[in-house]
């Protein structure tokens, strides 16, 4: 099977992969880059834990093929943190117990990043909606909406 | 043993070429749009080889026009794109939000109303709201573009009108004039992510004292495919939309519909549940008609 060569930017950088036509984002992201904090729970696009930014929109990378990347700009959570440390809403999430077993915290933080780029000062039914798309199996959701009202907050601060 | 493949054309003219020369050797392609439906599926009950064929490169299928007469939506555009779209929602109220129903934030970055349609799912959220709202599919096709009204494209469960050298560049919507409205709606045992148990769109004409002159009104997840339901229609048309023609229209959806018994609902629950979205989701489109 021939290997398709792909020229993307993740986080930042430019980037040159191979992959075949059918692998998807993730597998590549994963297993052809190494780029192993973007997670896989179920492959069918139902838990979220694999959620990058294509160009500032929330997808998951499961469901996208390599190839698609051409040309695009992906973040993943391995962009979420700056050369000084935590993004303050990975640092909410630890400050908030907002994570157990933590195979769900990227794509939870990823996704509330995109969230608070979008809509700075979301409502709790905002947040709800916003991450139904994600699913955590240990914290009963509490905790992460108070760690996104609290990061939220900050970032307003900050701003 | 064929192999798989990807390619990304930039024009409807580029898509067809692909198509028939993929045809022409043998190989099998496969259009792809969002992919929300196409990868889970290569995982799971369709795991062949295969090339891709993206339409989201496409020209003419990322184009959106609102025009006096009418509304052009490509194919290729995601829902997403379509729900941010403050004019196009104010138009199609009821479109947009059964757009809006798929999946979640995520697959909403991804799924188009294109890969909906083509999907031919029985439980398609966006096709009875694209049946209402009077919607024709333009298929383009090695002898130029067709069209097929959005009733008649699925023709069974995963199956529809296209030809393995054609594809849906998109849907030609005719601009509600005067006080015209529509509305969507499904029932979920969740209040996110879920398949619908059964939906209703219905799309109305109120003249200026109030009293229906048109109404389209579709049913899904009750039959093999979205139905049409002329009888709900017509028991809306010549009244002002009250409780009484609410409820006929209501035994009209539950009457015509076929559901079967899945782990969602039996037949009797979604008979009964089909009729009531049917009369809400009127009510919702006559009060989206009266306000504007
Ligand atoms: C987690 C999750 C939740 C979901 N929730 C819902 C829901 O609530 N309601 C619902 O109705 N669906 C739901 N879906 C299913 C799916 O997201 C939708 O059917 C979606 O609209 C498909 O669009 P797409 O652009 O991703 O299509 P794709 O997966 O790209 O394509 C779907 C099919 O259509 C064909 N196709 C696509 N575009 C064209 C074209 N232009 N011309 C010809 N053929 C084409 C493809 O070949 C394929 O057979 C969900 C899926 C997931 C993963
Ligand atoms: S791994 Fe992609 S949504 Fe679960
Ligand atoms: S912390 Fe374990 S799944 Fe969320």
């Amino acid at each position: 099977m021939s290997k398709v060569h792909v020229l993307t930017s993740i986080n930042g950088d430019a980037v040159e992969f191979l992959c075949e036509p059918h692998q998807s984002l993730l597998e590549v992201l994963r297993d052809e880059l190494g780029l192993t904090g973007t997670k896989e729970g179920c492959a069918t696009g139902d838990c979220g834990a694999c959620s990058v930014m294509i160009d500032e929109r929330l997808v998951c990378s499961c469901l996208m093929l390599g190839v698609e990347a051409e040309g695009v700009e992906v973040t993943t959570i391995e962009g979420i943190a700056g050369a000084d440390g935590l993004h303050v809403i990975q640092q909410k999430y630890l400050e908030h117990a907002a994570l157990q077993c933590g195979i769900c915290t990227p794509g939870f933080i990823v996704a509330t990043k995109a969230l608070l780029d979008k809509n700075p000062d979301p409502d709790e039914t905002t947040i709800r909606y916003w991450l139904a798309g994600n699913l955590c199996r240990c914290t009963g959701y509490d905790k992460i909406v108070r760690a996104v009202q609290d990061a939220a907050q900050s970032l307003a601060y900050e701003a | 043993m064929g192999a798989y493949a990807y390619l990304a054309p930039t024009s409807v003219e580029e898509a067809l070429s692909t198509l028939a020369a993929e045809a022409a050797a043998g190989n099998r392609a496969q259009m792809l749009a969002g992919g929300t439906d196409v990868m889970v599926q290569m995982r799971s009950i369709d795991k062949g080889p295969r090339t891709f064929v993206d339409v989201k490169h496409v020209a003419e299928a990322n184009e959106l026009h609102i025009g006096d007469d009418e509304v052009f939506i490509g194919a290729g555009i995601a829902s997403a794109v379509l729900n941010e779209n403050a004019e196009l929602k104010g138009i199609l109220p009821g479109l947009i939000e059964a757009a809006d129903l798929i999946g979640s934030t995520q697959i909403q970055g991804r799924a188009t109303i294109g890969g909906n349609l083509c999907n031919s799912s029985p439980a398609g959220d966006t096709i009875p709201a694209l049946i209402a709202c009077g919607a024709v599919c333009v298929i383009a096709s090695p002898g130029g573009n067709r069209e097929v009204p959005t009733e008649d494209f699925v023709t069974g469960v995963g199956t529809n009108v296209l030809e393995p050298t054609e594809f849906l560049i998109g849907f030609r919507i005719p601009r509600p004039k005067g006080r015209t409205s529509d509305a969507y709606l499904r029932f979920i045992p969740r209040t996110e992510m879920d398949i619908a148990v059964c939906g209703a769109g219905v799309a109305l004409t109120l003249d200026e004292s109030g009293v229906c002159t048109a109404a389209k009104v579709s049913i899904g997840a009750v039959a093999i495919t979205a139905l049409v339901v002329p009888g709900a229609a017509a028991a809306l048309v010549g009244t002002a939309v009250d409780d009484q023609a609410l409820a006929a229209a209501a035994d009209a959806s539950s009457a015509l519909s076929k559901p079967i018994t899945d782990k969602r609902g039996t037949v009797e629950y979604r008979r009964k549940v089909v009729g009531v979205l049917t009369k809400r989701a009127g009510a919702i489109a006559r009060d989206r008609a009266l306000a504007l």
